[in-house]
């Protein structure tokens, strides 16, 4: 990041700082609280889900509607007090198809990430650093790919809205890594079941960036509420992706040694 | 009686494959083939050699798994027809082997490929396979290697053992071809230090590991090296110079190391080989020598985003060292790497990489590349490479290719 972005984004954070002062002198600490407690609601629900595998389309959209198809399939694994662990093997397009990519999600310090060639059959390691950039061409980044962990931002809670016809609570979430490429986030969260309805995006000069809709939520497990549809639509653009779940299945029995660089060169 | 045995024995052998092809739970078909068609800006050196030369390539993939996937067997068969170069028209088996593999451990069987290594200018660590080097200049197409390997997993990395009961020869564009120094080496007469030629066992040992931000790996191989070392001779038919290739007997000790640090990449490879000097062929008496390390150090940068655009642009340097002299078909022995990647994040995954490998005792020697893709449709994606070769020393190899300048075009389809 250069000098002036770093300076720009002080200068954002100290005019934040200096509005919400002015504006309500008792209330920022306690939005502060409230928005963190939401956010702890929000990874309380979703904590405890174990390992799952899912068959993915993304279909990614230019702004004249031109399609492009992407399949893959997502290995999870939760790991308790540490980010999670994930593996995306690629089917579409077929140039493509065979590679994989290993990633393990730190809260604070950047990702491991692996990538496996299969035409070289070879396996190497990215640097993980700058996760701004654009996963497989999409509207998704790379950090919007990665788990939701509390320690990686801060909150304050900023109103209830509705949409669909759900009550949401908005959060405000500003990324605590220097090289998110967004200023902050809103997210709406609904208020029964404490999952993500809508998420705002906004760039390093705080202009709306993208929007990200999740649609057709399910229940898993008696307990997990996954969203089979979402959406992330490039408002400076036009450019959208939707990411659909074909197929998600919870307990398929994935371990640590199921997440092993040494092992990608066999995953089929 | 005996013949009777053997016969059913080997009827056996042949159904094998099948009955593999009937319990598989799961089979696939999936490949590539594609057409290509590469220009040569100056006139060959050689009367037969043309400036235009197309090919046509097929690469299918069979794979079939039972037992949930823990038993696999995939065949690869390669093959390449060349308008030209009848070394250049060839079939290779790229993978033709069993897979077992469990929790902690895995055992293959037959054919297939190993990648070692952490740099991109140069491989020295990766030394299982042979570089089929009608295919590409750069060094990255690997002939098919026999092998029976076994690997142990643990939360101290992978230990591999590998026995290798066949040598594959280099492969070497013939004089109608290009990229070729002007003589004819004859693949058919090669010279081996083992008196078992080909069928020398040959052995390696691989540890590696992955540690938070670092990657280690450590190697070593006895055998047949990969590496020939070309023998002048005449050819009395033509009364022209023909190369012969040499194949020696060495021990080699490997390492290889990447280091995550901030938002760069460090890498290292390096190795110490031992060559037995046996049956050395009079005319590389005084190129062979007994022992030797060479190394590579680079690092990479990417910039995600330049200038507030979706383009990230990758830095790449690498340095190239080589304890031995200039003379024996050796690349890299005090070379500078440097390189740009462009990563355009669009749809159809475009790419460009352009960079120059320059010898840094000798300024008119250097070669300049440039790789360049993007897809097409879901199925289609053109390739442009090029390599450009410059050189005034007759004492550096690189002077044999100085009139190879070209581009070369491609349409791969995948399925």
């Amino acid at each position: 990041m250069s000098a002036s972005n770093r300076f720009y984004r002080s200068l954002q954070h100290v005019l934040l700082i200096v509005v919400l002062a002015i504006g309500t002198s008792t209330g920022v600490i306690a939005d502060e609280q409230r928005g963190l407690e939401i956010s702890k609601l929000r990874k309380a629900a979703d904590t405890g889900w174990g390992d799952t595998e899912a068959e993915m389309r993304m279909i990614l959209r230019n702004a004249q509607g031109q399609e492009s198809v992407r399949e893959i399939r997502v290995r999870s694994l939760e790991v308790i007090d540490d980010g999670d662990k994930a593996l995306t093997i690629f089917d579409r397009p077929r140039d493509v198809s065979g590679t994989a990519f290993l990633s393990f999600s730190k809260a604070l310090e950047p990702d491991l990430q692996w990538i496996y060639l299969p035409a070289l059959r070879r396996v190497k390691r990215i640097n993980s650093k700058n996760k701004s950039g654009p996963f497989m061409g999409s509207e998704f980044a790379f950090e919007d790919m990665t788990s939701f962990e509390l320690e990686k931002y801060s909150f304050n809670y900023t109103g209830e809205d509705t949409i669909d016809g759900r009550s949401a609570f908005k959060v405000e979430q500003v990324p605590l890594d220097r090289n998110s490429g967004y200023t902050r986030q809103i997210v709406w969260i609904d208020q029964e079941h404490y999952y993500v309805l809508k998420i705002e995006f906004y760039d390093r000069k705080n202009a709306l960036l993208k929007t990200l809709t999740l649609d057709d939520y399910r229940l898993y497990k008696d307990k997990f509420w996954r969203a089979h549809v979402s959406e992330m639509v490039n408002e400076q653009t036009g450019k959208s992706t939707e990411l659909i779940i074909d197929k998600l299945e919870f307990d398929v029995g994935l371990e640590e040694a199921d997440f092993d660089s040494n092992k990608l060169r066999n995953v089929r | 009686m005996k013949a009777f045995s053997l016969y059913t024995t080997l009827c056996w052998l042949l159904t094998l494959p099948l009955s593999v092809v009937c319990f598989a739970q799961d089979y696939e078909l999936s490949g590539e083939a594609g057409i290509e068609q590469r220009y040569f800006f100056e006139d060959p050196l050689l009367p037969e050699q043309e400036r235009a030369q197309g090919s046509v390539y097929l690469q299918p993939e069979f794979f079939f798994n039972w037992n949930d996937g823990d038993d696999r067997l995939v065949i690869k068969p390669f093959t390449r027809l060349d308008q030209h170069d009848s070394e250049r028209s060839h079939f290779d088996l790229r993978e033709l082997h069993w897979l077992h593999q469990d929790r902690d451990w895995e055992f293959l069987a037959g054919i297939s490929k190993v990648f070692w290594g952490q740099t991109e200018s140069l491989h020295l660590v990766d030394i299982i396979n042979q570089t089929d080097y009608v295919e590409a200049v750069d060094g990255e197409d690997k002939l098919g290697q026999p092998m029976l390997s076994y690997s142990y997993f643990s939360n101290y990395g992978r230990l591999s053992a590998f026995i290798l009961p066949y040598f594959r020869e280099r492969t070497f564009a013939s004089t109608e071809g290009r990229v070729t120094p002007p003589f004819r080496i004859d693949t058919d007469n090669p010279l081996f230090a083992s008196s078992n030629e080909e069928t020398n066992i040959d052995y390696a040992l691989r540890w590696q590991h992955s540690m938070g931000n670092w990657d280690l790996g450590f190697s070593y191989f006895d055998g047949t090296n990969r590496e020939p070392y070309l023998a002048q001779g005449f050819d009395p038919v033509t009364n022209r110079l023909v190369l012969q290739p040499y194949y020696s007997q060495i021990q080699q000790v490997g390492v290889d190391a990447l280091a995550v640090v901030d938002a760069w990449l460090f890498k290292f490879e390096g190795i110490y080989r031992k060559d037995d000097e046996e049956n050395v062929p009079v005319t590389l008496q005084d190129v062979i020598v007994d022992n030797f390390f060479a190394a590579v150090v680079g690092l990479e940068y990417t910039s995600v985003g330049v200038f507030d655009s979706q383009y990230d642009i990758g830095w790449l340097v690498e340095y190239q060292f080589d304890e031995r002299e200039q003379t024996a078909f050796v690349f890299g022995q005090n070379d500078l790497m440097v390189g740009l990647r462009f990563i355009v994040n669009d749809i159809d995954g475009t790419e460009v990489l352009v960079g120059v490998v320059q010898d840094l005792d000798d300024s008119g020697s250097y070669t300049g590349f440039l790789e360049a893709s993007s897809r097409i449709t879901d199925q289609w994606r053109w390739k442009l490479d090029g390599y450009f070769f410059a050189s005034e020393q007759l004492t550096d190899p690189l002077y044999f290719l100085r009139r190879e300048d070209f581009v070369q075009f491609s349409l791969e389809y995948y399925f």
